[in-house]
């Protein structure tokens, strides 16, 4: 078993609230100055640049979760990660069905570009991407499992856009991988049933300086997609100030 | 969003408020027909968990299981679902088994909030 240290709640210049800077390039860069092992690549509402990522961080070393941060109908925000490109595309042709197109004003919202590894802008996408899509979280996390993906609510206890925000607690019967928690110390006012999940930790970098200042580290018998499910599945994961934890750094 | 309710509302049984303003009822088994002594409209749950008072209708967009639950917590006496919105099944089921109703409204949630208000003064 080795520890592999991870950051998976990463956006791109594709996010309209995320730096220019974020560029495919400079995100592989950081996260190898950082030493992340895996990165996870998670827009919000698109796909469109995890493909390059993946390329340049493959170069590396590095291994990349492919997925999305999804905003559901009750507008909370969910991890979304998919095993290979064909399951990545297939679920990209989801969002765009179940997205409402509101024209994206760059200069007020930012921009939403996909940029190539030399940081040309090649597409720009028209519509604003952090509206709600019309899926609720209990449809997502079906079609998230029917493709074989990783499904985590994300950043549960803040006080915007999470489950607890938006649903008031987080529903026992939610079939989720993990819960991504934001502050640790927040894990005392889940249920217990709640509690006993697995939790991660993640930047949610919007800019390169905060790749990697906060990560989770995987404990795992080796690097891939299905060793990280199971890692999840059974709890093998170990961040700073992780109550309880019998894992060692 | 603030709370409707003020000191003069009077009360007004579900029934009544359903004939009113012709709202949809999703229930198909017997509800219970609870007073209604307010109304509180909001999306947030955790909101509705922090500041809606026991006998008042909550109108609301979403429709997870959850508004359910916080109905039944929180003591409402309706669930409104406003813009035509519907509830979720399992919602719908929960809400069943606490004896919620569960209404509905093509109305928006300010004009629908606005109705229901004028509703309890007469």
């Amino acid at each position: 078993m080795r520890n592999y240290r991870a950051d998976i709640h990463i956006h791109t210049v594709l996010s309209p609230c995320a730096s220019l800077e974020m560029s495919p390039t400079c995100i592989v860069n950081e996260a190898r100055a950082k030493n992340l092992q895996i990165i996870g690549i998670t827009d919000h509402n698109s796909t469109l640049q995890c493909a390059l990522v993946q390329q340049l961080a493959s170069r590396v070393g590095i291994f990349t979760l492919m997925g999305v941060e999804v905003t559901t109908r009750e507008e909370l925000h969910c991890l979304s990660f998919f095993p290979s490109a064909t399951e990545l595309s297939a679920f990209q042709y989801f969002l765009e069905e179940k997205q409402e197109h509101i024209p994206n004003l760059a200069n007020k919202m930012g921009y939403q570009v996909v940029v190539d590894e030399q940081e040309n802008i090649i597409h720009e996408v028209e519509y604003w991407l952090h509206t709600a899509l019309s899926v609720s979280v209990n449809e997502l996390e079906k079609m998230v499992h029917s493709l074989g993906g990783i499904f985590i609510p994300a950043h549960i206890d803040r006080p915007r856009f999470s489950l607890t925000s938006q649903l008031g607690f987080v529903p026992e019967d939610l079939n989720a991988d993990a819960f991504e928690i934001f502050n640790p110390q927040n894990l005392s006012t889940f249920s217990k049933n709640i509690q006993h999940k697995t939790f991660i930790r993640n930047s949610d970098s919007h800019s390169p300086s905060q790749i990697g200042k906060v990560f989770t580290q995987f404990v795992m018998p080796e690097l891939s997609f299905d060793a990280i499910r199971e890692a999840l599945r059974t709890n093998s994961v170990i961040f700073e100030d992780k109550p309880n934890s019998n894992l060692r750094q | 969003m603030k709370k409707i309710v003020t000191e003069k509302v009077q009360k007004m049984k579900t029934s009544e408020l359903i004939q009113k303003l012709n709202l949809r009822v999703f229930n198909s088994n017997q509800i219970s027909d609870a007073e209604i002594t307010g109304g509180y409209t909001s999306d947030l749950l955790s909101d509705v968990m922090g500041n809606a008072a026991p006998g008042q209708a909550w109108l609301t967009l979403q429709t997870h299981k959850n508004v359910a639950a916080i109905a039944s917590l929180k003591d409402l006496s309706a669930i409104v679902l406003v813009n035509n919105n519907t509830p979720e099944n399992d919602m719908l089921e929960a809400a069943e088994n606490e004896g919620i109703a569960v209404l509905g409204s093509q109305l928006p949630a300010f004009e629908l909030s606005a109705a229901i208000y004028n509703a309890l003064q007469v």
